[in-house]
């Protein structure tokens, strides 16, 4: 792997809060090595800044290894940058080239206001999840976990949909801004797993208001979520959300 | 069963399109099959037994009205959803994905609809109101009067622009219904692993062969073609 | 003298006999008394969900987003449970003998027993919520083998087991918001614990939104907030993961116990440059399959393919035949560390191993192709088809690996170098899990107890639940029993107010320096101090350079550090100054701590230790005891908490 290192120009979104505007302001990167994860990138920027006596840049993160979900930005209008099936945190400035500009905004959507710069309030999704993304078992009330065997593929199904870590890139994609496929992923989880099925018809229907109430877009199958999903979270849940929310409605309580 | 959220959340409006576009679709199908006369032989008497068919049958009228209703409720949702969703993002992006993640008629739903819409009001105009409320030529086929539409059709597709509006209109539905079909199965919960892709084929086979058949009419007319094809007739 | 209230009687009985025996609080009562949760990793959100299940009041503060996003979530091989499923000689002993073996008996029996029996209900539970486990073809759950053991017991989701746990326990907890039981707090931080008559009673929390004081009353205070592998700068620790409740505590009188015990794992993915911020982990399951080793001739520069298998050193294997390349990370790590020292390192850098797994693309790929019947078929095939079997076992962790390396882990070894990974000492808990502080508990990896000088792989998972599930709600109600008369403190007490003063105090002055240096580059500066000096391996001149060092670096911090933007208002420069002010005071305990513990045990290697062949050698006689150390004003006192052995024979751990 051939390394180097590049100049950059960087077009990056500045908001106070929540209440500010905001507004784009332009930096010069230099001497940025291709083996420099993207968030190490701004870590240099932001030393820069404080050096200069002015504020960082602030962002999400945690883990910096994909999975806590926490990382957002858009990169370039893609939600994670341009790798497929990669977190901010784990794109790595091979994938950019001397010269680059690069405009980083945050995920936009209303129901997920900045907070500052590049970092956004995703608390609806917990709140969906309160709405039902659950299985109700008080500790304790546990029978052996071999006593229910689950078809394997039901359960490699089931874990494919858990797989989402929350991140919010579905919704900051999607040009409707939906969170469909975030609550698409749940449902799928639980309606896959027996453990799943005495809430399953209450559990679509509350999650779905919710999600409403919280004021994200509805799905128009662009699938454009699926594509940027740095989990790659297929948008066939979605068609399973679907299918589970009809049949509650239909079939009543 | 809770039909008011069914039809009031996000999901139900959705459904709404689906099963609305589902029914457009098939109303589609039975417009090709009687504009498809006119590519076989006797076609003119063909063509004008269909479209008094289609104006007489009680049920077909019934029909009729079912798919207006059909219609405007497909493009008001439709508008409505579009209206909500671009709310739901007040804040645009400086730069966006465009075709490296999705494809630009998935996006133009709304576009791509609104010239189908201004299409089919010019073609309303063109067919479907003179042969409800009058103004066509009669023709006699044995002792049965018929509106002579084959010959309307003549007339109007005589003009270039309105060849090259239909074929236009043509191309609107066609982008229009290479999102709708599989994105209608997907929202009625249909797609799943085994069956996405065949669906998404059939989608795609649909949403060109039906257009084309549309846009090969006007061309046949303007430039006088017929294929009088070995005395096969499509009889109604 | 400490005392851990290890309950009497046989071990096997102590736990049962403990619950049979514990007082309770009624149902009535529990709705009047409050619980504060700080951090929402395993141990955490079971224990806020559980707790609130039960019906107490509870308030669970998190500094992250959602509490969905603490670090457990990136546990990657697995839990550990005695269920004996796969028949290969698993109990409740075995696992309670491994772990005490494991941890290089410097853990209490006690404690580890009672893990060891609640292992089997935390597998329960998590499958009753819905956490989809790997599982066999007929539908029952599937094992895997793991470090340090010789059976099979090791729960998995793929690669991402911590991940599906915590956002069980996540959901669990999000239900009992929903029902009212639980307020969460997110984007909060602890910064203070307020002490009222000896009691702990509340904390004051920064709302890192808008960096406002907040004053929490409670009953009783439990702390979940992780270990502090961070103080290494460079770790596999999330970049938020800090000290800084649990340091607060520990300065307002509770013990910190084994600090020096830290453990390194051996399979992370090297350092490239400088501008490095965090380690990533490649699971310890990889050493199921993968063979470690370095070339043979020191200095060799050829490209790994390149290096005949005669000319290759599998200084694992070599070294411990019986365990081979699954032998317990301390071990793995120091030789690891040994072979690079001694020049055979690989990589520009000097600093790594490789990780192969030819062998294993072989074997899998003749095992495919004589289930299959394919007869004679070219070594291309067999490759393919070895590929194949490595990429649905390990697919998740070499797609990684390519992303942060740029190179392709099927065609070239893999370079490892071992990091920072967990800290077993934490907080001086009894067997209640109560600090020194009475009304203050600390769970999973906050705490000390239950791994001794070295944790074995997939027992993090399972004592942070273990913690969280099914101890505190036992433990607590003993405690709280005795409370249920005393009624809400108002916030508006004289010591809320001292509380409050104080952090605002020491937030004003870290804002006031203005000095010249970034707190990052404190951080840097603090790691590279603690990882050459109190790392893998340590000696006494260096630990007393590391203290001074320390210490001068503590001045200058305080004198020079340089915060921009404001106190009310987001600001993640002042959060992490916060952090690191304390990492630093840390630092220097963690060096009096080892340069005390005259031994080498588990991750502790002191290089004055060791037996002719380089292995730790423990000192039994003067050391098996637990270290804990009381703060002062400018300097530390040790309490010693012997460790008592009535089951297990203390010997000369073994992996040969």
């Amino acid at each position: 792997m051939q390394h180097y290192s590049m100049n950059l120009k960087l077009k990056v979104w500045r908001q106070k809060n929540s209440n500010d505007n905001g507004h784009f302001e332009n930096y010069d990167v230099n001497n940025i090595s291709s083996e420099m994860s993207f968030l190490e990138m701004i870590d240099v920027l932001n030393e820069r800044l404080i050096s200069e006596g002015s504020d960082s840049i602030a962002f999400d993160h945690d883990c910096r290894e994909g999975i806590c979900g926490m990382c957002s930005m858009v990169i370039n209008g893609q939600p994670h940058g341009p790798w497929k099936g990669t977190t901010t945190c784990q794109l790595h400035m091979r994938a950019f080239k001397d010269g680059d500009q690069i405009t980083i905004e945050p995920f936009r959507a209303n129901a997920f206001p900045v907070v500052k710069d590049l970092m956004v309030n995703r608390s609806a999704f917990d709140r969906i999840i309160q709405s039902g993304g659950y299985v109700s078992v008080n500790t304790g009330n546990a029978v052996d976990g071999n006593s229910l065997p689950i078809e394997k593929q039901h359960a490699d199904d089931a874990f494919a949909a858990a797989a989402c870590i929350g991140c919010g890139a579905c919704v900051a994609a999607c040009k409707n801004a939906s969170a469909m496929l975030f609550v698409s992923a749940k449902v799928s989880h639980l309606a896959q797993l027996p453990q799943g099925e005495p809430e399953r018809k209450q559990r679509v229907v509350s999650m779905i208001a919710q999600m409403d109430k919280e004021g994200f877009g509805s799905c128009t199958n662009t699938y454009a979520c699926e594509a940027e999903c740095p989990k790659e979270i297929s948008v066939l849940n979605i068609a399973r959300l679907n299918r589970e929310y009809l049949n509650a409605n239909l079939s009543g309580n | 069963m809770n039909w008011s959220l069914l039809f009031s959340s996000s999901i139900g409006k959705k459904i709404v399109m689906a099963l609305t576009g589902i029914f457009l679709v098939v109303f589609l199908v039975v417009h090709c099959y009687v504009n498809a006369n006119i590519f076989f032989a006797n076609a003119e008497e063909n063509f004008n037994r269909a479209a008094h068919f289609m104006g007489s049958n009680l049920l077909v009228r019934i029909t009729e009205i079912g798919l207006f209703a059909g219609f405007i409720l497909h493009i008001v949702q439709g508008y409505k959803l579009e209206l909500q969703n671009r709310g739901s993002r007040k804040s645009r992006y400086a730069v966006t994905a465009g075709n490296k993640t999705s494809k630009w008629y998935s996006r133009s739903m709304a576009i791509l609809g609104t010239l189908i819409l201004l299409f089919l009001i010019i073609h309303l105009a063109h067919f479907w109101v003179p042969s409800r409320f009058g103004g066509l030529e009669e023709v006699y086929y044995g002792d049965k009067k018929f509106h002579n539409l084959y010959l309307e059709m003549k007339n109007i597709f005589a003009e270039p622009w309105v060849v090259i509006v239909y074929i236009l209109g043509c191309f609107s539905l066609s982008w229009h219904l290479l999102h709708g079909v599989q994105s209608a199965a997907q929202t009625l919960g249909w797609t799943n692993k085994n069956f996405f892709p065949m669906i998404k084929t059939i989608g795609i086979v649909f949403s060109i062969l039906v257009p084309l058949i549309f846009a090969l009419m006007p061309l046949a007319m303007y430039f006088g073609l017929q294929l009088d094809l070995e005395n096969i007739t499509l009889l109604f | 003298m400490l005392d851990a209230k290890i309950p009497a009687g046989k071990l096997d009985e102590k736990w049962t006999k403990y619950k049979g025996t514990v007082k309770l609080v009624n149902p009535a009562n529990k709705r009047k008394l409050e619980i504060i949760v700080v951090g929402t990793g395993l141990a955490g959100s079971s224990a806020a969900a559980s707790l609130g299940e039960m019906g107490y009041k509870v308030k669970a503060f998190c500094f992250q987003d959602s509490p969905r996003r603490a670090h457990s979530i990136a546990a990657q091989g697995g839990i550990n449970a005695a269920k004996n499923y796969q028949n290969d000689g698993d109990s409740v002993y075995r696992l309670f003998y491994d772990t005490i073996k494991g941890g290089d008996y410097r853990a209490r029996e006690g404690n580890v027993h009672r893990l060891a029996e609640v292992s089997t209900s935390i597998i329960d539970q998590c499958v009753a919520q819905g956490v989809p486990f790997a599982r066999e073809y007929g539908g029952l759950l599937s094992n895997r083998s793991f470090g340090g053991t010789q059976v099979q017991r090791t729960f998995y989701a793929a690669g991402q087991t911590g991940q599906q746990l915590l956002i069980g326990a996540y959901q669990a907890l999000e239900r009992q918001v929903a029902l009212g039981t639980v307020e969460m707090h997110a984007r909060h931080e602890m910064v203070e614990l307020v002490i009222i008559d000896g009691k702990a009673r509340g904390i004051i929390a920064r709302n890192l939104v808008t960096g406002e004081l907040e004053r929490h009353f409670a009953h009783a205070v439990l702390l979940c907030t992780g270990g502090y592998g961070n103080v290494f700068y460079l770790s596999t620790n999330a970049m938020g993961s800090n000290v800084t409740a649990a340091w607060k505590a520990h300065k307002k009188g509770a013990y910190f116990a084994n600090p020096c015990f830290t453990q390194i794992h051996p399979t992370c993915i090297p350092v490239s440059g400088d501008h490095q911020s965090k380690l990533t982990l490649m699971s310890e399951s990889l050493r199921n399959d993968g063979r470690i080793w370095v070339p043979a001739k020191q200095g060799d520069n050829r490209p790994a393919n390149e290096i005949p298998e005669e000319e290759r050193d599998y200084y694992l294997e070599r070294r411990y035949p019986a365990f081979g390349n699954l032998v317990p990370r301390d071990v793995a790590s120091r030789a690891a560390k040994e072979r690079c020292d001694a020049g055979f390192g690989v990589g520009s850098s000097k600093q790594a191993v490789y990780l192969d797994y030819a062998a294993a693309i072989q074997r899998y790929g003749k095992a495919e192709v004589s289930k299959k019947n394919l007869g004679n078929v070219s070594a291309e095939v067999i490759t393919n088809l070895g590929k194949d079997v490595v990429k649905e076992k390990y697919g998740n962790l070499f797609a990684m690996y390519e992303k942060i390396t740029g190179e392709n882990p099927y065609e070239v070894p893999m370079r490892i170098y071992p990091a920072v990974h967990y800290t077993m000492g934490g907080l001086w808990v009894d067997y209640e899990l109560k600090t020194t502080i009475d009304g203050l508990y600390a769970l999973g990896e906050a705490n000390f107890s239950e791994h001794g000088a070295n944790r074995l792989g997939a027992s993090a998972l399972m004592q942070g639940l273990a913690d969280g599930y099914f101890v505190i709600p036992y433990t607590l109600g003993n405690y709280l029993a005795d409370d249920i008369r005393t009624t809400s403190i108002p916030t508006d007490h004289p010591a809320f107010v001292e509380a409050e003063q104080k952090a605002a105090d020491r937030i004003n002055k870290l804002m006031s320096i203005q000095g010249k240096q970034t707190v990052e580059s404190f951080h840097k500066r603090l790691g590279k101090i603690i990882w050459d000096k109190c790392g893998m391996a340590r000696n006494a001149e260096g630990l007393k350079q590391a203290i001074e060092e320390v210490r001068a670096l503590k001045a200058e911090f305080w004198s020079d550090v340089r915060i921009p933007g404001e106190i009310n208002a987001m600001n993640q420069e002042l959060d992490k100054a916060g952090r690191v002010a304390d990492f630093i005071e840390l630092g220097e305990l963690m060096c009096i701590d080892a340069l005390e513990r005259n031994e080498s045990c588990g991750g502790h290697f002191r290089e004055e230790y060791q037996t002719p062949e380089g292995e730790a050698l423990r000192d039994d006689e003067g050391h098996m005891y637990v270290s804990a150390w009381e703060h002062q004003e400018n300097n530390w006192n040790l309490h010693k908490e012997p460790l008592n052995y009535e089951v297990v024979k203390p010997s000369q751990r073994s992996y040969k």
